[in-house]
């Protein structure tokens, strides 16, 4: 990876599905069988319950921006061209939240409370990353 | 008291020009001549150092993976106690903890804990261009500014549920200034307004440029012995009265609140039970500066004011010099140092004004101190109190 590419993920055992599902154009989540709660990021262990009886879920792909900043120098040279950009704090409606972006084209109109719905958008080599846009 | 209550006997930090060692040293060098000024200072030597402790960010890949391996190696030293517990910044407020434990029990008798950098010299601040694994598969690809935004998203919040302004951080950083007027080592020393840091550049909203540390190279040592060891040394012992230390996440999605510094409420909560102290009783505060917004979560989590009430608290330069809460008194990162990970300069500084060496920035009776390190990205929390023999 050269300095002036964008990082992409290094997918593993725990998380491929899950970027398998953004290729499919489904946001899945992990979910526990014995607390029912489900979370992000993907674990071997419920961290709510510690439990190993976990199943993947499909989300919604619906929630609400939770916290969010704007980016206005970009992260490394890699994303300075896309600054000002919108990286927020989705709490999905299935309760884990998860960092991500907002895609608008006025980042000043971004708010905490806002509803935002997925996009999958792809990056580089075929990678998808799960994006929010705001809900109409 | 215990004859071998810990206490602190030397501290020393490397003097800078502009935010640069003057000389390029190196983070090992950094931190072997610093070690010696602290231990000369208490009339040790580093042959009576049986205790090791560092963390750093040098050398990664490399020889900084075994960081205390490498500065006892490095310092011709044989440690029977070492520690290389890295939490982020806070690790040396950690490590002080943990020296005062080998200490107490024996396990060693005189401990150096260390730290060195010279990220500004190297510009090796900037960590890009490593491939994302494991947590941070969930952070980098979405071009997160690290760590800026990170607690840039905590003021959002906190500003969402409490209403806290950008003027109120601003107060912050303008007294960490103050402060800085008062100290020729500090490294930024013009005067610095509200208005101006509200000018500042918006790097990550609603973090200014101003609300954000400095970028300096530095280093220092602390070195920790008995009380009864201390008897015989030249300086006058700083007690270690309390510590505690926790930590939550360090993904930023995974911070459980937004708004509240867990990892603080909890190793402070642990530190004053341990010291038997309370907010009400500490002189002054030495608390991790990263950003403006640090500070003030830092304050409500530590107990000087309640949940929300930050904001409120800081206002009217509260903690600059002739404020009601002295805080931060060399500068802080801020506008003294910030050579990647503060945490030990916290506790230099806190040193100097429990002994009555801080000259025109001394806070009057200093008697009880307390430094509160935050790790990472609002990661980690390690709290110790100090006081006067």
């Amino acid at each position: 990876m050269t300095e002036h590419a964008k990082p992409l993920p290094v997918a593993d055992a725990d998380t491929a599905p899950f970027w398998d599902g953004a290729k499919a154009g489904k946001l899945v989540v992990k979910s526990c069988l014995d607390c029912g709660k489900a979370h992000f990021y993907p674990r071997a262990l419920c961290p709510h319950c510690h439990s190993d009886r976990l199943e993947w879920i499909e989300a919604k792909g619906t929630g609400e921006i939770h916290t969010f900043t704007i980016a206005r120098r970009g992260a490394g040279k890699a994303f300075e061209r896309e600054a000002p950009y919108a990286v927020a704090i989705v709490q999905l409606d299935e309760g884990p939240r998860m960092l991500s972006n907002v895609v608008t084209d006025d980042v000043e109109a971004v708010r905490i409370g806002q509803r935002v719905t997925v996009v999958f958008a792809e990056a580089d080599e075929g990678v998808v990353l799960p994006k929010f846009r705001l809900a109409d | 008291m215990n004859p071998r209550q810990p206490v602190i006997v030397g501290v020393a930090d490397q003097p800078l020009v502009n935010g640069m060692t003057p000389d390029g040293a190196t983070p090992l060098a950094i931190q072997a001549r610093t070690a010696k000024w602290a231990l000369d200072e208490a009339g040790l030597s580093l042959s009576d150092v049986d205790g090791l402790l560092t963390a750093g960010m040098w050398g990664v890949p490399g020889p900084g993976q075994l960081p205390t391996v490498t500065l006892s190696e490095y310092l011709g030293v044989f440690p029977r106690f070492s520690d290389s517990t890295n939490i982020g910044g806070s690790a040396f407020e950690a490590h002080l903890g943990h020296a005062a434990m080998a200490i107490e029990r024996g396990v060693c008798d005189v401990a150096l804990i260390c730290y060195g950098s010279a990220q500004r010299s190297e510009r090796s601040r900037n960590l890009g261009g490593r491939a994302p694994v494991l947590t941070m598969q969930f952070e980098a690809p979405f071009g997160m500014p690290t760590p800026v935004g990170g607690y840039a998203m905590a003021a959002m919040r906190h500003m969402y549920e409490y209403g806290t302004t950008s003027e109120q951080l601003a107060e912050i950083a303008v007294a960490a200034r103050a402060w800085a007027r008062l100290n020729p080592a500090a490294t930024a020393r013009d005067p610095l307004s509200i208005a101006d840091v509200l000018s500042s550049p918006m790097i990550s909203d609603p973090l200014h440029l101003r609300d954000c540390c400095l970028v300096t190279d530095g280093g220092g040592a602390v070195v920790v012995t008995t009380l009864e060891r201390a008897r015989d040394l030249k300086t006058k012992p700083v007690v270690i009265r309390g510590f505690g230390e926790c930590q939550t996440h360090w993904t930023v999605g995974q911070m459980p609140d937004f708004a509240r510094l867990i990892p603080a409420e909890r190793s402070a909560a642990a530190a004053f039970a341990m010291a038997g102290v309370t907010p009400a009783e500490i002189d002054v505060v030495e608390a991790y500066d990263s950003f403006t917004i640090t500070v003030l979560m830092t304050l409500e989590a530590l107990g000087f004011c309640k949940r929300g009430e930050g904001g409120a608290f800081v206002t009217g330069q509260r903690t600059a010099p002739g404020g009601a809460f002295p805080m931060n008194t060399n500068g802080g990162g801020l506008s003294y140092a910030h050579p990647g990970m503060y945490g030990l300069f916290l506790m230099v500084e806190a040193v100097r004004q429990l002994r009555g060496e801080a000259g025109e920035r001394q806070v009057a009776d200093a008697g009880i101190a307390l430094c509160h390190g935050t790790g990472g990205t609002l990661s980690s929390g390690a709290t110790v109190i100090l006081s006067k023999d």
